[in-house]
């Protein structure tokens, strides 16, 4: 990020000599635009510098390590870390065995069943989380409401509009007809040719479901708190009032680790469909 | 999709079997395959529906329902209107206008912010850009709260550089934990979700427009009121409404940023929630949600109407 001042300041400041009316005009565009990022890039990086900072400081404005170091110990971190990282794997694992089946399905059999597919899963994105919790805490039974796996189930349906739209993308993309009959024609059963055929082709998306998925759950704060759990976001905030350094440093590492899991999916991806093209150039 | 050779079963009775003239005994088996064909996806389908029904349908079904009953289970009107006076009506208010002060704030300065992007030449300032506008746009909650108590809280970089200048905005009536403190935390995700919106429109601008218009003697000025603005607009106004909407239901950030001290719609809820009701008022939060829920209907269905008319320009 740190590469992008001196770009957009040369980018300003290269005059150019051709003397025509339509070209004056441009140097002077070209601060307009130098001024609109220089703007933009302080208030998205100062937040983040600032966060950082904070994190890397101890009580005295030293630089320390300390806050960092001292986050496995402190009363509460290891259960809250467990507890969000339960939720995510049981979340993930009920969304993948709920959402792929179901979208492998309607793209091969029922393609108008798509544009329903389509609606129900932007649902999530329209009912705020707030006003989901609120019927979902009324609606469940007490045994369930006495469960934290209550949060996945309500993750599952959160995570579906990502979900979906990934494994509609990825399903688009390959030539998902061609392969099942394939594969049956060889003699493979249904259950066979989703985990040994589908499945590896779907690899990309199904990655970006699982990011996204994770992102989601390791970050949800609105419907954990209001259900009485303390999962990481919800210790991270109860926990500014013991130490706020502390609870900084938590945030900022989870949000670092995001974003490399991210960054990681991404470059992984890339490669992957870059290897896929070549493929299709040789062929 | 529906042909028969597509599943392996029917590769046994072959083309023979269908021929016309083969009798009454096809009958059966072509009326179970049709009964097969029905129930199949209906299986298939089975689990995602329920689980859709019980996750989605079900907990709004209940908004809606005790929204209209009071305590005692008895059809009531009682808590729409209490949440159509008073401090509830208040919070709607400050809800909604916090979510049209971010929507066209943002919704303005992620359009520049998009233009002076979409018309450099640099094509890894484009490509971050998307990248980071992707990520943040994402953004909210107790990390961006943190964030920004660590840039203008009391003791914060900001505030400390700031206030080296004689510049603290503390001492100008500033405050980071009221309403405008969260308009301004507000922007760090808003912002960047249009300029993802707003994106494939600038570029659905093309450059053959602004040469017949100045070919034709049009100023810059001339082109932007009569062909920029009018092709944008309805791509804008859909953005707009897009941060609207997550302006109008975001929770976290405001509840974090502020304890809860803020009159807003979603914070009423949770504090509902967490058991600060009054007596004989316990099902009120079901009004409010389900106003809240209207509101955002409403918001989405303009949203499709609006992109309808946008998706004219963009190919």
């Amino acid at each position: 990020m740190a590469s992008l001042i001196p770009d957009i300041v040369e980018d300003a400041l290269v005059l150019d000599p051709v003397d025509s009316p339509r070209r004056r005009r441009l140097p002077r565009l070209r601060v307009w635009r130098a001024v609109v990022l220089f703007v933009a890039g302080a208030y998205f990086l100062i937040p983040i510098y600032a966060g950082l900072r904070f994190s890397l400081e101890n009580d005295a404005g030293h630089l320390s390590l300390y806050a960092v170091k001292v986050i496995p110990s402190e009363p509460g971190f290891s259960a809250a870390f467990w507890l969000s990282m339960r939720l995510a794997v049981v979340t993930l694992a009920l969304t993948l065995v709920l959402m792929v089946p179901t979208s492998v399905y309607v793209h091969l059999k029922f393609p108008r069943l798509r544009r329903v597919m389509d609606f129900v899963t932007v649902l999530p994105i329209v009912i705020p989380p707030i006003v989901l919790i609120l019927g979902v805490l009324r609606a469940a039974p007490l045994w369930l409401r006495a469960s934290p796996y209550l949060l996945s189930l309500v993750y599952v349906i959160l995570s579906m509009p990502f979900v979906y739209r990934s494994l509609d993308a990825g399903l688009t993309a390959i030539d998902l007809k061609t392969l099942v009959e394939a594969s049956r024609s060889l003699g493979g059963n249904w259950l066979n040719t989703l985990w040994r055929v589908v499945v590896p082709n779907l690899r990309s998306a199904l990655l970006s479901a699982t990011v996204l998925t994770l992102a989601l759950v390791l970050g949800e704060f609105t419907m954990a708190s209001l259900d009485l759990w303390t999962t990481l976001p919800v210790w991270i905030y109860q926990f500014q009032q013991v130490d706020a350094h502390v609870s900084t440093a938590v945030s900022m590492v989870s949000l670092v680790g995001t974003w490399l899991l991210i960054t990681l999916i991404v470059s992984l991806d890339r490669s992957q469909s870059r290897r896929t093209r070549r493929r299709t150039n040789n062929s | 999709m529906n042909s028969a050779t597509s599943d392996g079963t029917s590769v046994v009775s072959g083309p023979g079997a269908s021929a016309p003239g083969a009798g009454d005994a096809d009958v059966a088996p072509s009326r179970r395959r049709a009964i097969g064909r029905f129930l199949r996806p209906m299986a298939a389908m089975a689990p995602f529906s329920i689980y859709s029904f019980l996750g989605l349908g079900v907990p709004i079904l209940a908004v809606i329902y005790y929204a209209f009953h009071s305590e005692q289970g008895r059809l009531s009107l009682s808590n729409l209107s209490l949440v159509m006076h008073g401090s509830y009506l208040l919070g709607f208010e400050n809800s909604i206008l916090l979510a049209l002060i971010t929507s066209i704030v943002p919704g303005i300065l992620g359009l520049i912010l998009a233009y002076a992007i979409a018309t450099s030449r640099s094509a890894m300032l484009k490509r971050l850009v998307a990248t980071a506008s992707g990520v943040l746009a994402n953004f909210g909650g107790i990390n961006l709260t943190f964030m920004f108590i660590a840039t203008l809280g009391s003791t914060g970089i900001l505030t400390a550089w700031l206030s080296a200048i004689h510049l603290n905005p503390w001492n100008f009536g500033f405050n980071l934990y009221s309403f405008y403190g969260v308009v301004l935390v507000y922007l760090y995700f808003q912002v960047p979700l249009m300029v993802l919106v707003i994106t494939p429109a600038l570029g659905g601008l093309r450059q053959s427009w602004r040469e017949a218009a100045e070919n034709m003697g049009a100023s810059s000025w001339g082109y932007w009121r009569h062909v920029g603005i009018p092709v944008l607009m309805p791509s804008v106004l859909g953005g707009m409404l897009l941060l609207f909407g997550s302006g109008f239901a975001a929770y976290a950030t405001a509840e974090t940023l502020t304890a809860g001290t803020v009159t807003l719609a979603p914070i009423q809820i949770g504090s509902l929630l967490a058991g600060n009701q009054l007596a004989g008022q316990e099902n009120v939060g079901y009004a409010v949600g389900l106003g809240m829920f209207i509101v955002l209907a409403v918001t989405m269905i303009l949203y499709g109407l609006v992109r309808r008319r946008a998706s004219k320009w963009l190919r």
